[in-house]
Formats: C-alpha cells, sequence, structure tokens
C-alpha cells in the first residue's frame, strides 16, 4: 500500500488524483480554522483555491468516465476495516457535476460571505470543504462502511452550514427537521445494506454485487433504498425539509444542496437499483414512476404560489427531483422488460438533467443570494425592477430560469426533450395496463413541465421585472467580481450543456453502458451534430441550428423593422385608462401572479385566508399556505411520539428505591426465564 | 480431609447467609459494618480454603486482595464517614423488618431452586453453596431497595459484590486474575465516589435521606 503511494506522480491512477484533491479540500478546511476570523484571507484566498481544486476534480473525472474502473484501499477507519473506493464511469460522472458546479459556487461564496452573519469565515470554510470532500467520497466509496461514514458527514457538516445563522429560532427548527430527516433516511440505507450483504458479513459493493437476493429480499431492499435517498433527495412525503432548510441556508450552501447534495441520492438510487441489484421487477418501476410524478407536480403546484424566492425554488427542486424519479422508474421498468436501448434513452435523459439541474438550479440560487444581500429581502413581495440596478444578476439569472423552464437552446430543453421521447416509447411495453397509463402519464409531464414555466415567469417577473415595489431597491448594488466569476461559469454551464447535447452524451454513455448494457452513443453520433434519441428522422433536435434559427429571425425582425419602421417613430404618452396616479403598488404581486394557481388546485394547499371587511381603515390581507403532509402525517406522528414518550416518562418517579426495584424485578423475572 | 474441607466450606456459606439475614434485620449502621466486615472474614476464609483444597494459588491472591480491601480498607473508609456525618444510630427501613425476613426466605428459597441444575454441571468442590451465593446476592439487592439513607444503601451494594465473587469462587474456582482485580478497583473507586456523594447530599440537604433525591426528578 505505502509502496504504491511513494513513486513519482506519474505512475498514480485517477482515483489517486481524486483523493489527492478530496486531501486537499480537507487541508483548505483546516487552513480556514487556523483563519477563524479573518475574513479577507477565507474569502479571497480558501474559497477560490476550492474552486481550483473542483475544476481540477472534474478535469481528472472527464478522463476517468472514459477509462475502465479503478480501486484503491485507505487503511483508516476502524482495525481490519478499511476504505475500499472505486472510480468507475458513474462515479466519474457525477464527479464532474460535483467538480465543476462546486467551482462556480465556490467562486460566489468567495465574494458573498461577509462579517457578523453568525458562524465565523473560517469555520464557515471548514464546514464548506468539508462537505465538499464528503460528497466527492460518496460517489467513490465501494463498501457500505465507507459510504455510511461520507454520507453521514456529508449530512453533518450540511447540517452545520444550513444553521450558519444558529440564533434564529426558524433557522434552528429548520436544521432540527433537516437533521431528523437526513437520520431517518441514513437508518434506511444502513438496513438496505444490510439486505444486500445477504448475511455474508461482507460489506463491500463487490459482494453486494455478486450476490443473488431472491425476489421477496430485494424488493426490501429497493423499498429501504427508496426511502433512505428518497428523504435525502425530498420526495413525497419525505420532502417538508427541503422548502425549510433551503431558506434558512446561506445561499451557496442552498446552491450545493440543491444542485449537487440531492444528486448524491440520484447516485445511490442509480447505484443501488442497477449495479448493486440484478435484475429489477416490474413493479418497482411503476412504483417509481408514480411517487416521482406525483412529487414532481406537488412540487411544481406549490414552487408556483410561494411568495419567499428560495422557497420557491426549493419546491423547484422537488419537482426536479421528482421528474428525476419518474425517469428513473421508467428506466427502471423498460430494463425490466429486457427493453435495454429504450432504458439508456430513459437513463441518459436522468443523468443529463442530474447534470443541468445542477448548474441551473445552483446559478438560481446564488443569484437569489446576491439579491438577498444588495436588497435584505427573501419576499418576493418586497422586490422588482431590479434588472435596472442588478443588470448582471438579472441577465445571469434570465439565463438559469430559462434553462429551468426547460426552453431550447439550454440545458434543461435537451434532458426534458429525451425524457418525454423515452415517455413516448412506453407503448411499446408489453403490458396492456401499463400503456393505459401512459396517456395520463404524458399530460402530467406536459402539465409539470407548463408548471414549471409559469413559475419561473413568475420568479424572474417578480423580481426583475416591473418598478421597485420598496423605495431601498433603487439603492440594490450589483454582485461583485468574484460572484460574477461564479455566475458567470455557471452561466456558461447551462449554455453549454444545452448547446452540445451530442459530445456530452459520449460522457454519458459509458455510465449506461456499465449499468445496463446499452448505450445511446451510436445512435447519438449517427446524427453528426444533431442530438438523435432514437432515429433521425425521428424527433431530432439541433440546438445549433435552433439558435441559429432564433439568431435570424431575431435579426431578420431587428432588420425590417428599421428599415420598414425607422423615421417613422412617434414618442407620445400612453392612454392610462384615465387614471394617472400610476405607482409600484399597482403591479401584480406575487400573490396575485400565483392566484389562480392557488384556485384550481386548491385541494393540494391548506390555506388560510384574513380578508379584510369594506369598512377597514387600514385593510390587511393575508394568505399562508401549507402542506397538508404537515397535518396530515407529520403532526400525528409527533404527537404520538410524545404520548409514548410522556407514557415511559411515567416510570420516572425520582426514588432510588423504586429504581433499584426495577432492576431487582428485571433480574428476577430473567432468573425465572433462565431456569424454564 | 477433602470431606472436611467440603463441610468446612459448606459452614462459611452458612454463615455468610446468616451474615446477610442479619444485615437486613439491623437498623444501625456501625454494626452493619461490622456485620459487613465479617462477612469479608468470611469471605477470605472461604477463598483461602477452596484454593488450598483446589491447589489454585490465585485464590491465594484474591483472598489476599479481599482482605485488604473489605475487611481492612473499606470498613475504615465507612467507620470514617459515618464519625464525620455524625450518623452512627440511624434507623428506619422501608418495608419493616419482620416483613423484609419473610421476603428474603421466599427469596433464599427462589435463589436454591434456581442454583440446584447449575450446581449439578458443576465440578467444584464448593458446588453445593451456588445457591446460598445467589441469594446472598438477592438479599443485599433487597437490603439496597428497603434502606431509605445512603450508607446502608452502599454497604448492601458492596455486600451484593461479595455475594458475587462467593458464586465466583464456589461454581469456577473463582474468576480469571485480570477480571478479579478490574471488579477489584471498581469497588473501590465506587466507595470512593461514593462516599464524596454522600458528603455532597448532607451538604445540600442537610440528610442522608435519599428521599430528598426525589426532588431533582424533572417534571
Amino acid at each position: 500500500m505505502i509502496t504504491r503511494w511513494l513513486p513519482a506522480a506519474a505512475q498514480w491512477l485517477q482515483i489517486d488524483w481524486v483523493l489527492l484533491v478530496v486531501g486537499a479540500w480537507l487541508l483548505i478546511g483546516v487552513a480556514g480554522v487556523l483563519a477563524l476570523r479573518r475574513l479577507t484571507l477565507v474569502a479571497r484566498v480558501l474559497f477560490p483555491l476550492g474552486g481550483a481544486f473542483g475544476l481540477a476534480l472534474a478535469g481528472i473525472a472527464l478522463s476517468a468516465a472514459l477509462s475502465s474502473p479503478e480501486v484503491a484501499v485507505l487503511p483508516i477507519g476502524l482495525p481490519g476495516l478499511p476504505f475500499h473506493f472505486r472510480l468507475d464511469s458513474l462515479s466519474a460522472f457525477f464527479l464532474i457535476v460535483i467538480g465543476s458546479v462546486s467551482a462556480g459556487v465556490s467562486a460566489f461564496a468567495a465574494g458573498y460571505f461577509r462579517k457578523g452573519e453568525g458562524t465565523p469565515p473560517g469555520l464557515l470554510a471548514f464546514e464548506y470543504h468539508l462537505f465538499l470532500a464528503s460528497m466527492a467520497l460518496v460517489v467513490v466509496a465501494d463498501d457500505a462502511y465507507a459510504f455510511m461514514v461520507m454520507w453521514e458527514t456529508m449530512a453533518l457538516s450540511s447540517f452545520f452550514l444550513v444553521t450558519a445563522n444558529h440564533r434564529i429560532v426558524e433557522i434552528q427548527r429548520a436544521g432540527y427537521l433537516y437533521l431528523l430527516i437526513a437520520h431517518i433516511g441514513a437508518i434506511s440505507i444502513l438496513l438496505c445494506f444490510g439486505v444486500l450483504q445477504a448475511n455474508t458479513g461482507d460489506y463491500t459493493f463487490a459482494n453486494m454485487r455478486a450476490q443473488q437476493l431472491s425476489p421477496f429480499w430485494a424488493s426490501l431492499a429497493f423499498l429501504l433504498a427508496l426511502v433512505g435517498f428518497g428523504a435525502k433527495a425530498g420526495i413525497l412525503p419525505l420532502h417538508v425539509w427541503l422548502p425549510e432548510a433551503h431558506p434558512a441556508a446561506p445561499s451557496p450552501v442552498s446552491a450545493l444542496m440543491s444542485g449537487v447534495m440531492l444528486k448524491t441520492a440520484i447516485y445511490g438510487v442509480l447505484r443501488v437499483f442497477f449495479d448493486l441489484l440484478d435484475t429489477p421487477l416490474w413493479w418497482w418501476g411503476l412504483l417509481l414512476l408514480v411517487v416521482g410524478l406525483a412529487t414532481a407536480l406537488f412540487g411544481v403546484v406549490f414552487a408556483a404560489v410561494q411568495v419567499d424566492m428560495k422557497r420557491l425554488l426549493a419546491y423547484s427542486s422537488i419537482e426536479n427531483i421528482g421528474l428525476l424519479f419518474a425517469a428513473i422508474g421508467l428506466a427502471v421498468l423498460f430494463s425490466a422488460y429486457g427493453m435495454q436501448p429504450m432504458a439508456a434513452l430513459a437513463l441518459t435523459a436522468v443523468l443529463y438533467h442530474v447534470a443541468g439541474h445542477a448548474f441551473f438550479k445552483s446559478l438560481l440560487f446564488v443569484g437569489t443570494g446576491a439579491v438577498l444581500h444588495a436588497t435584505g429581502e427573501r419576499n418576493l413581495g418586497k422586490l422588482g425592477g431590479l434588472i435596472r440596478t442588478m443588470p448582471w444578476v438579472a441577465w445571469a439569472m434570465l439565463v438559469g430560469v430559462l434553462a429551468s423552464a426547460g426552453l431550447p437552446p439550454l440545458a434543461g430543453f435537451v434532458s426534458e426533450w429525451l425524457l418525454l421521447q423515452s415517455f413516448l416509447f412506453s407503448p411499446a411495453l408489453p403490458s396492456a395496463f401499463l400503456n393505459m397509463l401512459i396517456p395520463v402519464v404524458a399530460a402530467l409531464i406536459a402539465l409539470i413541465a407548463a408548471l414549471a414555466g409559469y413559475t419561473m415567469v413568475k420568479f424572474f417577473g417578480i423580481i426583475f421585472l416591473g418598478q421597485p415595489r420598496e423605495e431601498k431597491l433603487a439603492l440594490a448594488r450589483d454582485a461583485s467580481g468574484w460572484e460574477r466569476i461564479g455566475m458567470a461559469w455557471l452561466v456558461c454551464g447551462c449554455v453549454l450543456l444545452g448547446l452540445f447535447p451530442v459530445q456530452f452524451i459520449a460522457l454519458i454513455d459509458p455510465v449506461t453502458r456499465s449499468l445496463i448494457g446499452a448505450g445511446m452513443a451510436d445512435t447519438v453520433a449517427a446524427g453528426g451534430w444533431l442530438l438523435v434519441p432514437v432515429a433521425i428522422e425521428r424527433a431530432s433536435y439541433g440546438p445549433a441550428i435552433f439558435l441559429l434559427g432564433v439568431a435570424a429571425s431575431f435579426a431578420l425582425a431587428f432588420v425590417l423593422v428599421r428599415t420598414l419602421y425607422h423615421g417613422r417613430l412617434r414618442r407620445a404618452a400612453p392612454w392610462d385608462c384615465g387614471y394617472p396616479w400610476q405607482n409600484a403598488r399597482m403591479q401584480d404581486t406575487a400573490e396575485g401572479f400565483g392566484q389562480p394557481i392557488r384556485q384550481i388546485f386548491e385541494p393540494f394547499f391548506r390555506m388560510e385566508r384574513e380578508l379584510p371587511t369594506p369598512f377597514d381603515t387600514e385593510p390587511r390581507y393575508r394568505v399562508s399556505v401549507g402542506d397538508h403532509f404537515w397535518h396530515w402525517l407529520y403532526l400525528p406522528l409527533a404527537r404520538a411520539v410524545e404520548r409514548l414518550a410522556s407514557a415511559i416518562g411515567l416510570l420516572q418517579q425520582g426514588r432510588i428505591a423504586v429504581y433499584l426495584l426495577y432492576s431487582f424485578a428485571t433480574l428476577i423475572a430473567v432468573l425465572v426465564v433462565v431456569k424454564q | 480431609m477433602t470431606e472436611l474441607v467440603g463441610q468446612l466450606i459448606n459452614l462459611f456459606a452458612a454463615i455468610l447467609l446468616m451474615l446477610s439475614f442479619a444485615m437486613i434485620s439491623q437498623r444501625r449502621i456501625l454494626s452493619l459494618i461490622h456485620l459487613f466486615t465479617a462477612q469479608g472474614i468470611t469471605l477470605v476464609a472461604a477463598t483461602v480454603l477452596v484454593g488450598y483444597a483446589t491447589h489454585q494459588p490465585h485464590l491465594y491472591v484474591s483472598a489476599g486482595i479481599t482482605l485488604a480491601l473489605k475487611v481492612i480498607l473499606i470498613p475504615l473508609l465507612l467507620y470514617r464517614v459515618i464519625n464525620r456525618l455524625d450518623v452512627r444510630w440511624d434507623v428506619e427501613t422501608l418495608i419493616n423488618i419482620p416483613m423484609t425476613m419473610v421476603i428474603g426466605i421466599a427469596l433464599v428459597i427462589f435463589a436454591f431452586n434456581l442454583a440446584l441444575p447449575i450446581s449439578k454441571l458443576s465440578v467444584s468442590v464448593a458446588r453445593g453453596t451456588l445457591g446460598i451465593a445467589l441469594a446472598c446476592v438477592l438479599l443485599s439487592f433487597m437490603m439496597m431497595i428497603t434502606r431509605s439513607k445512603a450508607v446502608p444503601q452502599v454497604i448492601g451494594f458492596l455486600s451484593m459484590e461479595n455475594g458475587l465473587f462467593f458464586a465466583a469462587t464456589s461454581a469456577t474456582y473463582g474468576m480469571p486474575m485480570v477480571v478479579e482485580l478490574g471488579i477489584a478497583l471498581d469497588v473501590l473507586v465506587g466507595i470512593l465516589i461514593l462516599g464524596v456523594f454522600m458528603f455532597h447530599i448532607r451538604e445540600e440537604f442537610d440528610s442522608l435521606d435519599i428521599s430528598h433525591l426525589e426532588k431533582l426528578k424533572e417534571d
């Protein structure tokens, strides 16, 4: 082992370099602890350095994605229980996402953190880089022990990041909720690994791959993994922590949690379903499909009615996670029926969306951070017109919003296109029952995509367009230099992912080949620059052509307008409908924008309204939208636990004699049992 | 010769049991300490005898430790504590003495019943005494429950350890030396900590009556 580390760096494997980057992140974190309160050093040196290492990690993973799997064993941890690591194409793909997205977020964070916001900056740097390192190690872990250690490190470091402003009561509550659900998930994952090792006592993933489980045990492992990873990803009904924790965390942290950490849960799902479990059963796919679509619809409907910009984005993340789970379900269905090429298409859509969502959601979250710092407001109702004072942020956010709404030629469109194509194949499934579901599913997907667009129009329009709703918004300052670099990098990611799908699918191809034995690279490559999901004559998409078309028609329109109308321009005051006193309060508000959705989807919400009477001198209107799951599931559960706890509390008498009597009675009872 | 040794061990076991009963019925703390010392002496004698009969030299060592700890050191410590705290003439039990004795007899019958199948498996010379040892443990435990003051409870705890030690000696010729040393250390540290606690309880509540500790309960 030692001898392998000594030779010249030229002989190092790619996985050694990955571990080196992780080590560098940890060292940066330690440096942060040493420079606890020196903000300039931490922000200007440590965070950019961490971002540079993120880029390096993405580069290493890029070359590893196309080469064969590598393993490494680190003799740390418990004696006789070393950490196993393995770098295969799936891990490499997720490392690319982690590395490249974290580079942008780190650059943004370099300009974001300030004094006096709770945790000292050095400690934040430590937690932040520990978080990054643990995420990278989660995706390369090759035994249950290393995986769980890293998984929990990830949960704990992100918990401390979420509670950076720990003096605020809501943030404490959000952190507690997050930690609680993270632990429920971790227990479930642990049990899942326990089932997967099939009583051999060997917890390496290699052993789990070799085990042949009976359908019952395999299904149990599937369900445990679904609950465990679903808790981290935020599927229904384990989603409640997302809309609490994301607004509570500092924006770069929300960006990492939503953009990257949720993806580690997707990684875990793919690893368990397609790699560790050998043959999937068809009903797993159906369950995933139903849960995923329900989550997506729930998320997007709630996103449409939010008035807090970070909560809105959190619900939008729930929606995207739902879509990912639905697509994974489709891949499972196809592969259960032996239709590997279709499964590869669905899985490609999943991985593409993982990368795309990581970029655009991180971009949107860091953008909200910039707005939050410039204005001090998270409430959409107090923003507006910021495109004039913060043009940088506004244009960057516009790209993110378009990508999030799934418009071409950006990242979101490619993955949704692939996803829809794979859904259109589902009539080929040899099951009449499943075929009957398809129209419903297709309608749901269309509805979700449309509502996502609606939500994004609301998000961008209310924040950046129109008139400022508050006086102080005129003083808002645009993003600082480092923040601009970070956002520009994320914008580049969204655009490039949108423009070069063929080249990116070449990276995904080895992953789908190793997981389900089929890939899309051949069909895709046949189209040259065209993205060809199935065959060239069916549903091909050329982003470059599209972009050229859009640009050409814009140019044409511009030229036409200039030549035909130029010089005939007349400026005059528009008709003001007979009401000349217009002010910012007459614009559509966030509540108003979401009102139709609130009406249509009323059964989804638990609404509390306070309507003013006509005679109020100071009329107040208040509406709050609650989550049914909270009242139907979580509160009854909490009350039951409390009742149980107080029943057990009766045992606590405070008298030593009584306590001794308990031990005595137990002893006698045990002795009697032994005697039998 | 073996016959005689066996008889002697049985005798010591009987004395141990008698002393346990005496401790249950004793109200005065000073007498309790005397009884505890006597129990220790009996234990030492029994251990030496078993060691002599079975040629197990390590039993002499454990007998030595017992002598130093339970016959000399701990009683001395307890004397000092009760002198300093001035609680030599303590009374009061939670259940009255005759009632405790009746429960004690039931416990002894239970212990004998329990030890019967185990004794049959054992090859030790002292196998018949396992029931007595168990009875001593249970009786001391009961003493801890029925006393309301701190010092008798501590003595009950120590006497329970005596019973355990005797059980180990009689069933398997004693525990491994490491375990025995560990237990001896435990008892010593335990008694020191309990001593400190007694002073603190006294300081806090002006009494050693542990019913005051009920106030510490969280509502």
